[in-house]
């Protein structure tokens, strides 16, 4: 018995001679949150429709909870929960109308229906609300109640495209509250994105996709160390004496590079901030900032893409 | 390929129930419906009035006075309920059906309620069914407001070979209805766009409305021998050209429809095509056929009907089975 929920090998789309996803292979563990990054068109959602039967399968294999997607959509569909890329609900309806048109297609219990609406629509803070028409709802109540009917679901994959596409940062910042207490109730979340710094702070493990391919896959951390290089950047900015000097004299710097006026990017195999300080200050120097610089997801996707076009 | 071992498990029809009842309920409160209905009903209206006025002033006996309110044209209005429902019930199975599927692709809620467990057959059957139920409905309380005016105005009962027409009259109606529905719901699979599937199929109707007419002849013209032209043709040759041109004629639900009716609300209808005098031999003029009859006689433009709506359909649901749901 394995733990992944997702498991693709070889999976591969074809539109004509074009390979939209060029077989991939891809894990998804119970319980994570896994994100697919990568730019417009580089095979993302027709991945994510392909795991849901939505789509055909040119090629390669795809189980979903020990599922075949081609074969038995409906297992898979009744498991998992889909929230498309600006998701549409019927304007006419009021959310507890939308939700009931879904609870019906689900075949969930009449006697249930109700109270699955209710608890879903507050975990998402839209029960007062809830008998508005969607046509009054901002977008970023319409992603609210997207994860609604997720939850409504009692999905054990929510597969989440370009979830904060199109949201102000207060309603991403809800947004991914949100995700997160999906993965709180034990749900495996599969949410693409090209939105790095957000999906940063709430993925436990991305892949990035380019072209068709996963071009690598970790956690952020990992993906850093590949593409950027080993080490533990800081950030120090002083005066008063020869920073550069003193920065290069501690054990473990590997590189000072000035960056800026009074600024310098160290690289050391270690976290050497504790030493610098010390460094600087009994040197007499004026030590005003000193900031440990997280790698970001969009420096590592921004390198990596400028390294695949200088390769190409 | 994969493809070709690929069984999928599962009945097409889960969540067949929940998709009708939807498009029902969503159909039945619309704006867009109300509008058609108000449409039909004028037309009906305009229609029905003027001929129950005349029926009421007729002294001599006809015993199929109630059937008389559909087909007979009065003075005024120069064409009959029955002509009217010709032209109004395509428009009105064109409104209903139009955007069915592209305007749920539209407004992004196509993915979202296929991620569903539901096959897509459940869905375009649903809409289908929907919508056909929604047409049943209108077109059943326009017959029970003609037939209860007819009461009221006429004073006389039906009789029940009457009502036993009239109810045929109302499958075939809704039949043809579930052609043009069909139709529209083809385009709305076809086209993204929801104005250009209802410029489509309008313009489907009013070809088969307007140009085709004009055409056949003209066709069928192009075909004819000299003999035929110069009026010298046996009557095999001339009974083969009169069957060419009806075979075209009715490639045209308009035509099946208006045959149907013809049939089965003028009792009189012996036959639809070409009659020579030896089969009139011992027939009665004017004599009304038994219901039976004159339904064996419209049998085949019944089932062109059916088959009709069957076929188009049938293209609606392979286009949409292959149809990517992506925007």
């Amino acid at each position: 018995m394995t733990d992944n929920v997702i498991e693709a090998r070889g999976l591969l789309k074809l539109y004509g001679a074009q390979r939209a996803v060029d077989a991939i292979d891809l894990d998804i563990r119970r319980g994570e949150i896994f994100g697919l990054l990568g730019p417009n068109g580089a095979g993302k959602t027709t991945t994510i429709l392909m795991m849901l039967g939505l789509t055909e399968i040119s090629g390669g294999s795809v189980e979903v909870l020990g599922f075949n997607p081609v074969r038995q959509p409906l297992e898979v569909k009744r498991r998992v929960g889909y929230l498309p890329d600006a998701v549409g609900f019927y304007d006419h309806l009021t959310a507890r109308e939308n939700l009931v048109y879904t609870a019906r297609l689900l075949a969930i219990p009449r006697s249930q229906i109700g109270r699955r609406i209710m608890e879903a629509l507050e975990s998402v803070q839209l029960a007062d609300v809830v008998d508005r028409r969607v046509s009054t709802y901002s977008r970023g109540m319409r992603q609210r109640l997207g994860i609604a009917e997720i939850v409504m679901k009692k999905a054990e994959i929510a597969i989440l495209d370009e979830p904060t596409s199109g949201l102000d940062p207060h309603a991403t910042f809800e947004l991914l509250e949100m995700i997160r207490g999906l993965k709180r109730m034990g749900v495996a979340v599969l949410l693409s994105s090209h939105l790095l710094d957000r999906v940063q702070s709430v993925c436990d493990r991305v892949a990035l996709f380019n072209k068709g391919r996963i071009a690598l896959m970790g956690t952020v951390v990992e993906l850093a160390n590949q593409v950027l290089g080993a080490g533990h950047p800081i950030l120090v900015e002083a005066s008063g004496i020869d920073i550069a000097a003193a920065l290069r004299g501690i054990e473990g710097v590997q590189k000072v590079m000035p960056e800026g006026e009074g600024a310098w990017r160290v690289v050391a195999d270690r976290d050497v901030r504790a030493a610098a300080a010390q460094r600087i200050v009994s040197a007499g120097g004026a030590l005003t900032r000193l900031a440990d610089l997280q790698p970001s997801l969009e420096e590592v996707y921004t390198r990596y893409f400028e390294e695949a076009r200088h390769a190409a | 390929m994969q493809r070709s071992t690929a069984r999928r498990e599962g009945s097409p029809f889960t969540g067949l129930g929940p998709v009708f009842m939807k498009e029902f309920s969503d159909h039945l409160s619309s704006a867009r419906m109300m509008v058609l209905m108000l449409f039909v009903i004028a037309f009906g209206a305009l229609t029905v009035a003027p001929s129950l006025t005349e029926l009421r002033n007729v002294t001599e006996s006809d015993t199929f006075l109630f059937l008389r309110i559909f087909t007979s044209a009065s003075s005024r209005v120069p064409f009959s309920f029955t002509a009217a429902l010709g032209f109004t019930i395509p428009l009105l199975a064109i409104g209903l059906g139009f955007d069915s599927v592209n305007g749920e692709f539209n407004r992004r809620t196509l993915s979202r309620v296929l991620s569903q467990p539901i096959y897509r057959d459940a869905l375009l059957l649903g809409k289908f069914l929907g919508a056909l139920a929604t047409l049943a409905v209108a077109l059943v309380a326009l017959w029970l407001i003609v037939l209860g005016a007819g009461l009221l105005l006429l004073g006389i009962p039906p009789r029940g070979v009457e009502v036993a027409r009239g109810v045929a009259f109302l499958a075939v109606a809704i039949a043809y209805g579930g052609v043009w529905l069909a139709a529209s719901m083809l385009f709305s699979v076809i086209f993204r766009s929801t104005a250009t599937s209802a410029l489509c199929a309008l313009g489907v109707w009013l070809f088969f409305l307007i140009v085709w007419p004009l055409i056949v002849p003209a066709v069928v013209l192009a075909f004819a021998s000299p003999d035929m032209l110069s009026g010298r043709a046996s009557i095999d040759e001339t009974l083969a050209f009169i069957q060419f041109q009806s075979f075209l004629d009715r490639l045209s639900p308009n035509t099946l429809f208006g045959e149907a009716v013809i049939g089965l609300l003028n009792p009189e209808t012996r036959t639809l095509g070409p009659i020579i005098q030896s089969q009139m031999y011992g027939a009665i003029m004017g004599a009304p056929l038994p219901f039976g009859q004159s339904l064996l006689l419209i049998w085949p433009q019944i089932t062109g009907l059916i088959a009709g709506m069957i076929v188009v359909f049938a293209a609606a649901y392979i286009i949409f089975q292959r149809e990517e749901v992506r925007a």
